[in-house]
């Protein structure tokens, strides 16, 4: 360090002027230079995200389409993942332990499959946000693009491949005697919300997973337990008639519950608004924003540290 | 702005004692049982986690680089030219210290966002939209790209995925989508050194078409040769500090003296 400072090393190469004896922060000012890797304001950002939409857009859909790209029945495998997981479901809950209390089958086995695909929707956006960005420091520290992009992107994969299960979804729904209606169209909106929900997640995740790695060890069980805390394959006010109410009301407006209600409500006949919580599309609604507003925060507060990993 | 003098003399990277630290998880030398991670747990909240371990990667470094120059980074494998450039551009978080920049420094390579599993043409796209490019300029670029990659001299390569590919095929096709993006500070990370004679011609050329268009130019290197005939400036960094900073052939000099060249 000492042989050749880095003013020697400049005289030889620039003519001395008037910037010599200027600090580096005076020299940056007086040309106009900004500090790399700063984090930009939050409209800035918003802006910024927007302009790579089409980025996020084709990085999900080529996630989408690399996962099944090896195997013999390729895209296929879309449609037969969910519908595989929606028949186990039904064996054990449906034919073993009969959860089905106060339902018929005709309502049960299309409860049943909305349930496990809501859920998984939520689910698989948390376990791929966890990972977004420690799982993709390579593309983190090589590229410059708002990392929102990463768990926002994921969270869009997700809601990809829940389109899929959508498919599965609407047949298991005709099978079973609910024929297509004017409600049905209540679905888009449901989803819409569920989507910034989970986004919103993905983002917190994706900061703390980057920060903790090991949250995607821990996850797995954490998920679990909302999963059968949520009414995945059973009515929630039916199974716990006999504990006191403020459970069931937990358990009921807790977000994932909600979505999955309202899909449930707008696809199935004999699932009528009884079984749904009052201002259950405010509730919807409010955790999408709140969390979604949260989780965009929250995660660009950290923006210009996620490179550290 | 006003005060421009001269050409050459416009700052465009200022960095300011920069000092990068890196922390690895579980690697306290060899104890990386179940108990030194249980121990590492309970040891917690006096300052640092232990077993927690820091790389000082780069100390305390200060250059200023100008409009036009083309600077070289030499050093040892491990004295952290790679490290620098990634807080050149800001993509990796700074101990202490500050980097400068006038626009967007951008490291060349988009292999991080390619996936071996779709089709070349589709990478071609998303490395286009990973680097920042809007649909169109993929759209009027796209040909370019792939002619000159060279992948489909030998056939319909481009329609297959990448894994498919041999490896300095696949390594063509990553140069030929980082050099398609005109850059203001560009920094250039070994990328020289892929695919065969042919292209290695051809990607110097573009590399110097690049040159002429960004306003600052970084390359990292362990050739020479190649430091010698692209850069008027060069930079020694050693176990993260910067060892000389000056013309060319007088640094290259002392760095050949001392690794025994």
């Amino acid at each position: 360090m000492s042989d050749t400072t880095h003013d020697g090393g400049l005289a030889l190469s620039t003519p001395p002027s008037a910037d010599d004896g200027l600090s580096a922060s005076q020299l940056a000012a007086k040309y106009g230079l900004d500090v790399s890797g700063a984090r930009p304001g939050l409209f800035a950002y918003i802006r910024q995200l927007w302009g790579r939409r089409h980025f996020i857009l084709a990085f999900s859909r080529a996630k989408l389409t690399a996962q099944y790209s090896q195997a013999k029945l390729g895209q296929v495998w879309q449609v037969v993942t969910p519908l595989l997981n929606a028949m186990v479901y039904f064996l054990i809950f449906g034919l073993i332990l009969n959860t089905k209390r106060g339902m018929t089958q005709d309502v049960f086995i299309p409860f049943l499959v909305t349930g496990v695909f809501v859920f998984t929707f939520t689910q698989s956006s948390v376990m791929a946000g966890v990972k977004s960005i420690s799982g993709n420091l390579g593309l983190v520290r090589a590229l410059h693009f708002p990392r929102a992009s990463l768990p926002i992107s994921f969270s869009l994969q997700q809601l990809q491949q829940l389109l899929f299960s959508m498919i599965v979804l609407l047949a298991v729904a005709m099978g079973f005697g609910s024929y297509p209606a004017l409600s049905w169209l209540l679905v888009i909106p449901a989803l819409a919300m569920q989507f910034v929900f989970n986004s919103g997640l993905a983002l917190i995740m994706a900061r703390m997973g980057s920060k903790t790695p090991d949250l995607a060890q821990l996850m797995p069980f954490i998920m679990r337990t909302w999963m059968y805390a949520s009414g995945v394959m059973f009515s929630i006010p039916v199974m716990l008639a006999d504990k006191p109410q403020w459970i069931a009301n937990v358990l009921q407006y807790n977000p994932v519950a909600i979505y999955m209600d309202l899909i449930r409500f707008a696809l199935i006949d004999g699932y009528g608004s009884e079984n749904l919580p009052s201002h259950v599309w405010a509730v919807a609604l409010a955790w999408a924003l709140v969390v979604g507003a949260v989780g965009f925060v929250y995660f660009w507060k950290a923006e210009e540290r996620y490179g550290r990993g | 702005m006003a005060e421009e003098t001269s050409e050459g003399h416009i700052p465009t990277v200022i960095a300011d004692d920069v000092h990068i630290v890196y922390r690895v998880n579980g690697t306290s030398a060899g104890k990386g049982g179940a108990t030194a991670a249980l121990s590492r747990m309970l040891g917690r909240g006096k300052g640092e986690p232990r077993g927690v371990r820091k790389v000082h990667a780069v100390r305390g470094v200060s250059f200023t680089a100008y409009r036009g120059q083309a600077i070289g980074l030499i050093g040892t494998n491990g004295s952290g030219k790679s490290t620098l450039l990634r807080a050149i551009a800001g993509l990796l978080p700074t101990e202490s210290g500050k980097v400068y920049t006038d626009g967007q420094p951008s490291l060349l390579g988009v292999n991080a966002a390619l996936m071996s599993d779709l089709t070349g043409e589709r990478n071609v796209v998303l490395g286009g939209l990973a680097m920042g490019m809007s649909r169109e300029e993929i759209r009027e670029r796209y040909q370019g790209i792939v002619d000159f990659s060279g992948i489909n001299e030998k056939g319909d390569f481009i329609t297959l995925p990448m894994r498919t590919y041999s490896s300095g095929m696949a390594a063509r096709l990553r140069f030929s989508i980082a050099a398609a993006k005109n850059h203001d500070v560009l920094m250039i990370d070994e990328a020289l050194a892929t695919g065969d004679r042919k292209f290695r011609v051809r990607s110097e050329e573009r590399i110097r078409e690049l040159r002429k268009e960004a306003g600052t130019v970084f390359l990292v290197s362990h050739n020479n040769k190649t430091i010698r005939d692209t850069c008027d400036r060069v930079l020694w960094l050693e176990k993260g500090e910067l060892l000389m900073d000056g013309p060319t052939d007088e640094v290259l000099k002392a760095y050949e003296r001392e690794t025994g060249k």
